[in-house]
């Protein structure tokens, strides 16, 4: 199984980890990541801000771009994900926006949201299945209390994310436990971690990050897990850090036993 | 040859804005054998009704079309006027050229051609009608309640009032219903129980009524006034003739762990139990799940105590058929699981509640006697946060209710009310997306519980509870103030959405009654009808056709009534005279249409012909009970060999209607 993948600024710099387990544990599931040739930088949210194409124009070209090889874009970054998607539906759906950007780029055949756009996680449910991904775990984290952390991008707004119930979401979970690990239920996991305002308003970022935290402390979480590097940087740097954070794809690639990547 | 009389009806504006009806009236009056035709503001008023009557007399009219809204509406009102001038009533069409045409097109000429082919289709039916006239068949004087609840109940009282039996079929061991378990009523706030255990009562000494409580309806045949029922009783393992319903056996039962259901699972009952103190047939039942005697064999000490004998652990479902003339849906309610709306915590943590299980932690029957108590720790609760809309006027339809439930705003405002007045030094916080009050003395009893009660209204959803250290973190917002939220409090209730009841679907299908999307039942007409089934001799009462209060469901639980003993008065009914009909010559015995029949009402007989050169054939044709067809159609699609036809619907008419469709 092969996919188109995106992999986004962040994962080259800060997330350096994110992407590179990502990769190893693809392999050992069976599945390959083969990375867009061109990409450029989804525009990280600000991008759904504006009422203008511009700034969507680089997700359509890496989504034109899956679609000559005809195969799914996979992406691995809460935001760059939820661009990408986001885009993608409005070509889908929103024939204004369809006609400008067909027009500005010249796309011929016009392009109209054809891509299917796929997150690492929807991979593993969808494609692969928790019945496989557990299969293929050599070194279940068994007794391992794991808190699953949503964040806001993956799952809102879930009329256009389809990514899983907004407020009742349950792949993280069922992720951790086919990893062999058990999961920690704790009411604040889908809620914003405040990483957008870290520079205008670093003390209401700290605020809630240490409330997230503290929840899931409280409700007997060793560590957090979450896709999203601004949130692992909010959630490690804006708090006491007594609780530690790391990406899911870190654990999953611990769990297959290609660590080492 | 027909003479036909074409009358177009304009409904005020609703068909001539978009129909040109003059044009509709003067194109199908160059249709074969229409010899008049016209177009009339409103055809139905009596001044419509007349002119139609004075030409079929001026003209001799054999047959008439009416082109106007759906048969369903007036087609009625129109074979009576015409019956009164002296012509059948199966000489009469309609062309449905308002739901059908006017209403869903805009563009006029559209319309207008529609209109036309819709009226030449018409025509060309009634070219082909024959006079046809209605047998009778006789009524059963007897009326079945499926429901035992407030609705139930009531419209069993009334029919039995008027001197008719009736039998009333409820699924649990007791009849009462919701209403049983709820603590006050609004707006007056008096005991429910009181006012409902002296009407259940009522019920259990009315000779007239016959109590099948612990029973479910299996199977229903039949038509109106002619219905036949099986009623499956559920085994009790209780001898419900000998029981005292002395209780002793539920105190002795050594099987201590299973969850109340009358009190929503807060507390647990025996496995043998009588579901609570005031039940109606007060007799004790074993529930088979837990019985260790039912399971294993190992006990039989309700069987050791019970003076009366009345314990049988061999007892098996029994099944009884009746006959009755009349059926009414008492089916009831249920909330919606709130497992959906796990954001507020309700499977995360035990305080909180839904408002039905409140007022089991209100009432003085209830697992705490009364006292408020969070299910968790026991504890006094300090500050209660009241949700309301939980899967009410929910956008997302897979996760709740599109519709507003209507009750919750009123028993929200008690619950918030009874609270503050029984613990002052609560804090009460009730969140709501608007608050409705209309009914009777409805709005004041809301504002007391906001000014002399000193309950705090706040507009806005909750987003979240936050189970944490024993408190339940609210995240809300207060949309006049604009401002977010956070409340610690000690218990949140949630007003869950109602929904029909999960039996209503199965029961529907078997009295071949209409629902809508929600699974409320549909009635014959939203204004005019709202108590009658379009389904013939099936009446509805209480919530299963809407979300309603007590007071409005005990009225429609009476209008029901009212129906239903005016078609018990009556000693025969006229029949349905649209019928199928087999062709014996034509039959050749092949059983479809015995097979898709869903009434029942197609046999087949060995019959003698003659056969060529004075030989006698023996042949199996098809026979119809006209008693029992619906006239559905079904066996007329199934007839391989065009056999089988619908009077006033014959597969000639069908044909005719196509080809004047598609000249």
């Amino acid at each position: 199984m092969k996919f188109q993948y995106f992999p986004g600024c962040t994962l080259k710099t800060k997330g350096v980890r994110l992407d590179a387990c990502a990769r190893t544990a693809a392999l050992a599931l069976g599945f390959t990541l083969e990375e867009l040739p061109e990409w450029q930088c989804c525009g990280a949210v600000y991008p759904m801000a504006r009422d203008e194409i511009a700034t969507r124009l680089s997700s359509v070209r890496a989504l034109m771009a899956a679609r000559e090889v005809g195969e799914p874009l996979v992406t691995l970054c809460s935001a760059c994900h939820h661009v990408i998607k986001r885009v993608n539906g409005d070509m889908k759906h929103d024939a204004d926006i369809r006609a400008k950007v067909n027009n500005y780029l010249k796309l011929d055949p016009p392009y109209a949201g054809e891509t299917e756009v796929l997150h690492y996680l929807e991979v593993l449910r969808d494609k692969i299945g928790w019945e496989n991904v557990k299969a293929a775990v050599k070194n279940p984290l068994t007794g391992v209390k794991i808190g699953a952390y949503y964040g806001c991008l993956l799952l809102r707004p879930s009329r256009e994310m389809c990514f899983d119930d907004p407020e009742n979401p349950s792949i993280l979970e069922d992720f951790i436990r086919a990893i062999g690990a058990e999961p920690v239920y704790y009411g604040l996991r889908n809620e914003c971690c405040g990483g957008y305002t870290t520079i205008e308003n670093r003390q209401y970022a700290h605020k809630q990050a240490q409330r997230i935290a503290d929840n899931a402390k409280t409700a007997g979480a060793e560590c957090l897990i979450t896709a999203c590097p601004l949130c692992l940087y909010n959630l490690t740097q804006n708090t006491d850090g007594g609780l530690p954070v790391r990406y899911f794809t870190e654990l999953l690639a611990q769990a297959l036993g290609v660590e080492e990547a | 040859m027909q003479k036909i009389g074409v009358f177009v009806c304009h409904c005020g504006t609703n068909i001539a804005a978009t129909v040109d009806v003059e044009t509709v009236a003067k194109t199908l009056g160059k249709e074969p054998g229409v010899v008049f035709t016209t177009d009339y503001p409103y055809m139905c008023s009596q001044t419509g009704q007349q002119m139609i009557q004075d030409k079929i007399q001026e003209l001799g009219l054999t047959g008439v079309v009416i082109c106007s809204c759906s048969p369903r509406m007036h087609e009625q009102t129109f074979r009576k006027a015409c019956h009164k001038a002296g012509l059948n009533d199966y000489m009469v069409e309609i062309a449905n050229i308002r739901e059908q045409c006017s209403w869903i097109h805009k563009d006029k000429q559209e319309a207008t051609e529609k209109a036309v082919i819709l009226g030449r289709a018409a025509i060309a039916k009634v070219q082909l009608n024959a006079p046809l006239t209605a047998g009778t068949s006789p009524v059963t004087k007897r009326a079945l309640v499926i429901g035992g609840g407030i609705a139930g109940i009531q419209t069993a009282l009334d029919i039995a009032e008027a001197g008719f039996e009736v039998d009333i079929v409820e699924k649990q061991p007791t009849i009462g219903g919701k209403m049983t378990q709820i603590d006050k009523t609004f707006p007056t706030l008096d005991c429910a129980a009181c006012i409902l255990t002296p009407k259940m009562v009522d019920c259990a000494q009315n000779e007239k009524i016959h109590i099948y409580a612990y029973s479910e309806v299996e199977q229903v045949g039949g038509f109106v006034g002619n219905f036949h029922v099986k009623i499956r009783r559920k085994a009790r393992f209780v001898n419900e003739d000998v029981c005292t319903g002395c209780g002793a056996c539920t105190e002795k039962c050594p099987q201590k762990k299973v969850p109340n259901a009358f009190n929503l699972g807060l507390d647990t009952r025996r496995a043998i139990y009588i579901p609570f103190a005031q039940a109606v047939p007060k007799v004790a039942t074993i529930d088979p799940d837990y019985c260790n005697m039912l399971k294993n064999g190992k006990c039989g000490v309700c069987a050791k105590v019970c003076t009366a004998g009345a314990i049988d652990y061999k007892q098996k479902d029994t099944t009884i058929e009746r006959e009755y003339g009349a059926i009414v849906a008492a089916t009831g309610f249920n909330p919606i699981d709130l497992s959906q709306f796990d954001e507020f915590a309700y499977s995360k943590s035990p305080d909180v509640v839904s408002s039905l299980e409140f007022e089991r932690l209100m009432n003085a029957a209830g697992p705490t006697g009364g006292t408020l108590l969070r299910p968790s720790d026991g504890t006094h609760p300090k500050t209660i946060v009241f949700v309301q809309c939980v899967g009410s006027r929910c956008e997302d339809a897979q996760k709740g209710k599109s519709y507003c439930s209507k009750i919750c705003c009123m028993y929200t405002a008690k619950h918030a009310m009874l609270c503050r007045e029984k613990y002052p030094d609560t804090d009460v916080y009730v969140f709501y997306i608007d608050v409705r009050t209309p009914g009777k003395n409805f709005d004041e009893f809301y504002r007391r519980a906001v000014e002399e009660y000193g309950v705090h209204y706040i507009k806005g959803m909750v987003g979240k509870v936050v189970p944490e250290n024993g408190k339940l973190k609210v995240q809300a917002s207060d949309l006049l103030d604009n401002r977010q939220l956070h409340i610690d409090a000690d218990m949140v209730v949630l007003a869950a959405a109602i929904e029909p009841d999960k039996s209503a679907r199965s029961v529907a299908t078997m009295l071949t009654a209409s629902m809508d999307t929600n699974d409320f039942f549909t009635e014959a007409h939203p204004k005019l009808r709202p108590v009658e089934s379009p389904t013939a001799g099936v009446f509805l009462s209480g919530t299963c056709q809407g979300p309603k209060d007590i007071p409005e469901t005990v009225a429609q639980a009476s209008a029901a009534a009212a129906k239903v003993i005016g078609l018990l008065c009556k000693d025969s009914l006229t029949c349905n005279p649209c019928v199928a009909e087999p062709n014996e010559l034509m039959c050749n015995g092949c059983s479809n249409c015995e097979k898709v029949c869903p009434y029942g009402a197609i046999t087949y007989i060995d019959k003698e012909f003659r056969g060529p050169n004075r030989t006698t054939l023996i042949r199996r044709v098809a026979q119809v009970n006209p008693a029992v067809c619906q006239g559905c159609g079904a066996c007329t699609v199934a007839c391989m060999s065009g056999a089988m036809d619908l009077k006033g619907f014959s597969n000639k008419q069908i044909m005719a209607e196509v080809d004047a469709i598609c000249r």
